[in-house]
């Protein structure tokens, strides 16, 4: 453990580096700024090449591998014991690349994260309103559900997405995140496919992918649960599809919501047949 | 401290109540987005509702029939806004640091913020600066290329405070119609692009 923790000091002042680094804007006299972007990929690239090496989810799973597995709340239960993310109680392989799936014990269907919040108040006996007082990682605050969907992601370590679409249900959700995705509205008219259903666009030089495609859908659900260089913390995707949210200029969703579930289905399902890396690092 | 919500057992119910039914996938989007999203600073839950533009758009996948099209952009055309002392430039100068600022309008600015226009995260627009965004068209050498006169100049303002007066489901915010952006920001924007002097023109 000593170990793991030096790593990730050295790994959080690299990622401190890395984020003066990144603010520099890469002048270049030439107005095409094409080589700037690739400048920036390229650094960003070299940083989490070396970063792979002791990578900082590792932690936040060895962290949820304790959760999952104590005996917790007001019911006393492990959720090794209680929780089946889809597979079978307690069943891990595979589990995190083949969600979201249709529940038949809540007749709904739920994401990773969800499915494990919603564990934790079935089983556990936890309140889900204590779950969503702060569902999201600052500074050295790292919440409960962040450790345990990561380990849980852990488990699909370079696994195939096979998000099932055989229930009703799950080919419905699909189709209702394929609506959410195009869904405009608020004060600047954005939509989530304003900026991410179209090949080839930025925004500054932030590359946009395309989640109507494989290889764009592959890129956004790749990765995460992620160890954000920004700021130095773990994220899930709960978190990445808030913040999206708010540069679109909407309210703010619902904590592991069926709108996040749905427009999770969307995607992953869209990502299907390609591989997982697991819990990786993010600019 | 700021209070999450979470939505964790009622998914089910909504097609139960009748909100919408099955099959519609847009109707039950809908009826998803109204329940699931709540205000949070000035990003208020109001906000989730589509206006008479976008759910035209929505519901066309961006592509209405041109006679409702002519005629809602017509119904946009009307609304602008012009400036009040029938000047349409302003100061190139402040204009670059308008068009540089992405500041405003979600949920962690306050509600007296100094918004700014986020050209730049989707235009290129002066020589300088190389970390532009692509989503929208170059607007490098604007004037130089397209003419400087008062109906450039018109058109530029009605560009920036309405992009769906012209096309209706432009991906552009509508920057004055959506009270993100002030006249005088508008006026300084548009010398941005048309004032000979602004480096958009002149390197």
């Amino acid at each position: 453990m000593k170990k793991r923790i030096g790593a990730l000091m050295a790994v959080m002042a690299m990622s401190a580096a890395f984020a003066a680094h990144a603010q520099q804007p890469v002048k270049k006299a030439a107005p095409n700024a094409a080589g700037a972007t690739d400048a920036t990929t390229a650094d960003f690239e070299k940083f989490r090449d070396v970063l792979e090496e002791d990578n900082p989810a590792e932690l936040f799973e060895a962290r949820g591998e304790e959760l999952w597995k104590a005996k917790r709340g007001p019911h006393n239960v492990s959720l090794a014991e209680t929780c089946d993310l889809g597979l079978g109680v307690g069943k891990l392989k595979g589990a995190y690349v083949q969600l979201p799936r249709y529940f038949a014990d809540a007749d709904a269907v739920m994401d990773a994260e969800r499915r494990i919040a919603y564990c934790m108040v079935k089983h556990q006996g936890f309140k889900a309103e204590d779950l969503a007082k702060k569902p999201f990682s600052s500074g050295n605050y790292t919440p409960e559900l962040v450790s345990l969907t990561t380990y849980v992601a852990g488990h699909s370590r370079k696994m195939k997405f096979a998000v099932p679409q055989k229930h009703p249900k799950e080919k419905e959700t699909y189709q209702i995140g394929k609506e959410i995705f195009a869904y405009r509205a608020g004060p600047w008219d954005f939509s989530c496919s304003t900026c991410h259903g179209q090949e080839g666009m930025r925004i500054r030089t932030q590359n946009l992918p395309n989640l109507s495609t494989s290889e764009g859908a592959l890129r956004a659900v790749q990765g995460w649960p992620g160890y954000r260089m920004t700021g130095g913390v773990m994220h899930t995707l709960q978190w990445r599809l808030n913040d999206c949210f708010r540069q679109q200029r909407f309210p703010e969703p619902n904590y592991v919501s069926p709108s996040l579930t749905a427009l999770l289905s969307y995607m992953t399902v869209n990502a299907n047949g390609q591989m997982y890396k697991g819990p990786g690092i993010k600019r | 401290m700021k209070t999450h919500k979470i939505t964790l057992f009622c998914a089910a119910s909504l097609l139960a109540t009748g909100i919408a039914h099955a099959g519609d996938y847009r109707a039950q989007a809908i009826a998803l987005i109204k329940h699931d999203f709540h205000t949070r600073g000035i990003a208020t839950a109001d906000r989730i509702y589509e206006d008479g533009v976008q759910a035209v758009c929505n519901y066309s996948s961006d592509k209405p029939p041109a006679t409702i099209a002519a005629r809602l952009q017509k119904d946009q055309f009307d609304a602008i806004k012009w400036p009040s002392d029938g000047k349409y430039l302003g100061d190139w100068k402040s204009g670059e640091k308008i068009a540089q600022s992405g500041r405003g309008m979600a949920w962690n600015y306050k509600p007296n913020n100094v918004n700014g226009g986020s050209c730049y995260n989707c235009h290129q627009i002066g020589p300088k600066e190389t970390a532009f965004g692509t989503v929208g068209p170059s607007l490098y050498q604007f004037g130089k290329l397209r003419g400087y006169g008062e109906d450039m100049q018109k058109y530029v303002w009605s560009k920036i405070y309405n992009a769906k007066a012209t096309n209706l489901c432009s991906a552009m915010p509508r920057m004055g119609y959506s009270g993100t952006l002030t006249e005088k920001q508008i006026k300084d924007l548009a010398a941005l692009l048309l004032d000979p002097n602004s480096p958009v023109n002149k390197e």
